[in-house]
Formats: structure tokens, sequence, C-alpha cells
């Protein structure tokens, strides 16, 4: 039980035979001086290029400053983050639900969660919004009742779902069926022997899916997951097609449109984009540090052994995931 | 935990003794055209410690896994307590059982696996904890206590935060070990427990499952540890190629080997 002392970091040793006074030995690090003639030169070009733009008219940088908080602008950014927080909430939840069909022993949840992929994945996600968009024209009421008989009540479908819903629920559909993938690859990186401890105990599948493997699958799942939000928030500037006008793209090209200059607005934008992304960014880093529990350094002594679930083949698996939604289709 | 044996309730105590806790009846199971399983009849009495032994690939891990009905069988009966495996029986027909109920059955049956496969998300606590609480819906504060005791009784009462991460393997084994028996289980599979492990952290494996022994628990064990089989167990069944070849006492068994397979075996591991 004297595991204490394994997995320390390695100290020199000493030089000089037994017996001998122990001669210090300095420790010469390996120096890297072409690292530090790239960065200076890297940060003189930085220098020049932000001097340049400060001067340049085109930039027209007090435009800047005057839109970047205006009241529509920000508006419009906080839309933005709420398409892109709800339906990542919504895509994420039903990608859990078709990734876990997918496993499922059930054939029938599994051709269902199939056949949904194959649909939301199969078409570009602007084709998609264009179809949520025409939703109240394709189907004018939404009815409730037996079907070909006289419905027990009916309600127009555009008093039911505005726009923002409409977009809402195109961009999400869209996302489950990437998110499913992911998650899918995430649970199938969990060592086979956790689900089948779990069942030894008595757990049900479902149980065991949502206490064992899920848990574990997270440390797969999240790292690309943070790609599809920051990807999603992007996205979001297709909404237009529904359309929605009121988020941060389309309002700000707007505001160009007004008054003849797109060059400040689009800096806006990018500004606002920017600064949404690192507020994500940090929401993703305390996630990663909540699931890495169980894995690295031991509590009470120095860098123990770290037999993480993530091998490099799981971490492929993952990648695969993300290449194949990124490589090909026009987001 | 002396008072181990729970009788699943509306069972006379005299019937309950008299049946033996496994019964395998000319059991055969394949994967595909494999036959891995071959008309295999057994029986472990209550209280009873069994060493199954043979070379790799003979079927053992599939057995024991049948009896908690991890895998199915292909053909014959095995019963758990009287009970089929993964059936109800009603008059002379067996009904497959609804995954909800072979959960249930299993919930009597401990297992010990040769890769811990502790989850390593949890504390050594909170693995022992996980089955009572979220199974059998034990309180959390019940359901800690008897943890403690059970890591306490393992030798690991002072590892009782630590992620499996931070155990060594014989640590992690015990605490696996103390996992399944916080399920209060009137059987316990070890399959090749002490495989996976260093040789000097094989003896404080060993020892937890001695005194598991010493309690009257019935267990079946798969082992290469044929010190073990010859201390502790009552019988030894010697398997080759999914059929059983020898039956005996261990230590008949092993120093007098009848059976030409068995010899070559022994002489290989001993
Ligand atoms: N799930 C499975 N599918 C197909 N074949 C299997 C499966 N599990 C085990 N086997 C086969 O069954 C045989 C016996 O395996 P096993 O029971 O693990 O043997 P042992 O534990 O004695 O080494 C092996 O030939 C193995 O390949
Ligand atoms: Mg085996």
């Amino acid at each position: 039980m004297n595991d204490a002392s394994s997995g320390r970091a390695t100290t020199p040793a000493p030089a000089g035979g037994p017996g001998a006074a122990p001669v210090p030995t300095k420790v010469v690090r390996l120096r890297h001086p072409w690292r530090i003639v790239v960065a200076v030169l890297l940060l003189a070009v930085v220098a020049v290029f932000i001097i340049d733009a400060a001067q340049r008219e085109a930039f027209d940088w007090p435009n800047v400053g005057k839109y970047v908080f205006d009241q529509r602008v920000s508006q419009a950014a906080g839309f933005t983050l709420l398409l892109t927080v709800l339906s990542m909430i919504i895509g994420v939840v039903l990608g859990v639900i078709l990734a876990v069909m997918r496993q499922s022993p059930n054939p029938v949840l599994k051709s269902i969660a199939w056949v949904w992929l194959w649909v939301f994945r199969g078409t570009p996600v602007y084709v998609q919004l264009v179809f949520w968009g025409l939703l109240s024209t394709i189907y004018t009421s939404i009815d409730l009742g037996v079907p070909f008989m006289e419905p027990w009540v009916s309600y127009p479908t555009t008093a039911l779902l505005n726009t923002f819903w409409l977009a809402v629920i195109g961009l999400a559909l869209n996302e489950s069926a990437y998110m499913a993938e992911i998650v899918r690859a995430g649970l199938l990186s969990v060592d086979p022997g956790q689900s089948e401890a779990a069942t030894a105990l008595g757990m049900s599948w479902g149980k065991s899916m949502r206490r064992v493997v899920l848990p574990q699958a997270m440390r797969v799942i999240i790292p690309p997951t943070g790609n599809e939000v920051i990807s999603m928030l992007k996205t979001t500037s297709l909404v237009t097609a529904v359309p929605f006008t009121l988020e941060l793209y389309t309002r700000t090209r707007d505001i160009s449109a007004a008054i003849f200059t797109p060059i400040p607005l689009l800096i806006v934008a990018s500004i606002w984009y920017l600064a949404i992304t690192s507020v994500l960014m940090v929401g993703q880093y305390f996630l990663e540090k909540r699931y890495a529990r169980g894995v690295g350094a031991r509590p009470d002594t120095g860098p123990g052994p770290v037999t993480g679930a993530m091998s490099a083949v799981d971490a492929e698996i993952a990648e695969t995931a993300i290449a194949a939604k990124h490589g090909g289709d026009a987001r | 935990m002396s008072e181990q044996t729970t009788t699943p309730a509306g069972v006379d105590e005299s019937a309950a003794s008299s049946t033996p806790m496994v019964l395998a009846e000319h059991v055969s199971k394949s994967f595909g055209s494999n036959e891995v399983l071959k008309d295999i009849s057994l029986e472990v009495r209550r209280g009873e410690v069994l060493c199954l032994v043979g070379p790799s690939g003979s079927g053992k891990s599939t057995f024991l896994r049948c009896i908690n009905h991890l895998e199915q069988v292909s053909s014959g009966r095995l019963s758990v307590d009287g009970t089929p495996v993964g059936y109800r029986e009603v008059g002379d027909k067996l009904y497959e059982m609804h995954p909800k109920d072979a959960a249930k059955q299993r919930r009597d049956i401990g297992m010990v696996f040769q890769r811990f496969n502790l989850f390593p998300h949890m504390t050594a606590l909170e693995n022992v904890m996980e089955a009572p609480t979220q199974v059998k819906r034990v309180s959390k504060a019940k359901a800690k206590a008897r943890a403690l005791e059970l890591l306490a009784r393992v030798g690991l009462a002072e590892r009782a935060d630590y992620y499996p991460a931070h155990l060594s393997g014989g640590q992690q084994q015990r605490v696996a070990i103390a996992r399944a028996l916080a399920m209060d289980p009137k059987l316990m599979l070890f399959d090749e427990p002490t495989s996976a492990l260093d040789p000097e952290l094989v003896g404080e494996v060993l020892d937890v499952m001695k005194e598991l022994a010493k309690t009257g628990m019935t267990m079946i064990v798969v082992t290469h540890e044929m010190g073990f089989a010859r201390e502790v167990a009552d019988t030894l069944v010697f398997m080759d190629g999914g059929v059983v070849v020898e039956t005996g006492d261990p230590r008949e068994v092993l120093a007098n080997p009848q059976h030409a397979r068995t010899q070559a075996f022994l002489s290989k591991v001993l």
C-alpha cells in the first residue's frame, strides 16, 4: 500500500559513487532562441497592421464606436445568443436521446433515430430553415384530433409559432443530428466493462446509461460540443432564411444598408461574435473541469498515474464525427 | 457481516436450504456456430466455494456470465436458488423475462471482474454506495454507513474518498468486492479476480476472499491460483473445451488428477 511514492516526478540521480560527497549538479534548460525571434517579428507585424488600420478611412472607426453599443445592435446580439443557447439545449437533449436510441437493443427506436439522422444531416441547414419558414404556408393550421376527421381543436400555425421559434426549431433539429453522432462517439469510447459491471449490480439498461456510461462519455462529448456551440453561434446568421431578422448579422447589415457603409458594422458584428464566443469558451472550461473527476492528479500527492477512460482511439472516433460533419457540407 | 445469508421472503427455510444455490443441467451455449459450453451439469451447494479452473478459452467466463444472465444459455437449464435464470417458470413452460425482472434477479448475485470495472468517475465510497442507493433505493445515510463498514472490512477505510485511478490494482479489486457485497448477494462470482494484478498484490485480494468464504458465502471462483483452490475451495472443477473434465475435492484433484487433460493443464500452472 505504499503507492504514495509511485508516479512521483523523477529527480536527477546524484553524481558520484556511493559514499562520495554529493556533487551539486546544475541543470541547464534547453534554450529556444528562435521562438523569441519569431515572436518579436510577429509582434512587429501586428503592430504595423494595427497602426495602419487605425488610420484607414474605410474602417470608419468613429462609426464602429458609435454602433458597437447601439441598442439595436446589443439587442440583436442578445437574440443571437438566445437563438444559440436555446437551439443548442434542444439540440443536445435530442442528440442524447437519438444517440441512446441508436445504441438501444430495440430495433424500432434504432430505425427512427437512423431516419432522423439521414434527413437532418443529409440536407443543408439553409434549405431546412427555408422549409420551416414555409411551414405556415404548407400547414396553415395545426389540428388536434383523429386524422381525416373534424379536428377537436385547430390553431392557425402562425399564431402558435412565430419566426423566432421556427428559427430555434430549425436550428435545433439540424443540430440534434450532429450532436447524436458526437454523443454516440462518446458512448462508444466508454469501456464495455463499465455497463457490464453496472448490469451485474442489477441496474437497468437506462440506469446504467444515465449513471455510469453517459457521465464518462461526457469527457469525450464536451470538446466537440464546444465546437458545435460556436459553430451554432455563427449559423444563427442564416435564420434570415426563415425569415427572422432580429439577430446580429441581419440587424447590422440592415443598419449598414441605411447608412451606406458596410465595413464598420461588419466590424461591430465581429466584435460581438467574438465577445460571445469568449464567454462560451469560459463555460466550456468549467464543464470540462467538472467531468474530469476521477482522472488526473491524486489529491494528496504529486502527479499520480493517469488512467483515463479516453484513449487515442476514442479521441479519433470523436474527431471523425466532427470531420464527417465539417467536411463537404455547406452548413 | 456474520448474518450474510438472506433468505428470499416467502420461501420456506428448510426447503430453501435443501435446494442448491446453483444448479446447471445440461447447459450448452453457442456463439453462432461456435459451441462454447457443451452439456455442462454442475451443482453448487449453499455456502460452498467452488473453484473453476481450465485453460484460456475453455468457457469459464461464459459459464459465469450465464449464471447472472449476462449471456443467455442456448439449451439446458440453469437455476439459482431454485429459480431459473432469466426465465419465469409457469407450469411446464419457461417464459423469457422482461429485462427489468432479469435486473432484479441479478441483484442477489455479486460479480467481480478480472479488470475490476470500477466506475472511474466515482470515489471508492461512491462506487460501493451506487447500487444500493440507485437500485435498492436505500437512503444515502444508510448506504454510506454500510459502504464504510464494507470498505473497512476489505482494509480500505482510509481510501474511501479516492478515485479508482488513484488506487493500486489490488486496492481497486478490493473496492470492487466491497461494491458487490453492498447488494447483500447470496452468491458471489469471481472471474479471475487476481489475473490482472502484479504478483505482490495478489495476496491482499485472496485474503479478502478467504475471509469472505469463512462467513459462509457461496462462491464460484475462476482462478489460476491453485494455492487458493487447495486452501479454500470445497470443490474444484476442471473445464476444457467447453466441457467439465473433472470434478472433485481440490486437494485430491490437484495431487492426483485422474484425467490426462487435467494432468497436462496442472503441470503447466503448478
Ligand atoms: N460474446 C462472444 N461472442 C462470440 N464468442 C465469444 C463471446 N464470448 C466468448 N466467446 C468465445 O467463447 C470461448 C470461451 O470464452 P471464455 O468463456 O471467455 O473462456 P475463458 O474465460 O475460459 O478463457 C472463446 O473461444 C471465445 O472466443
Ligand atoms: Mg475468462
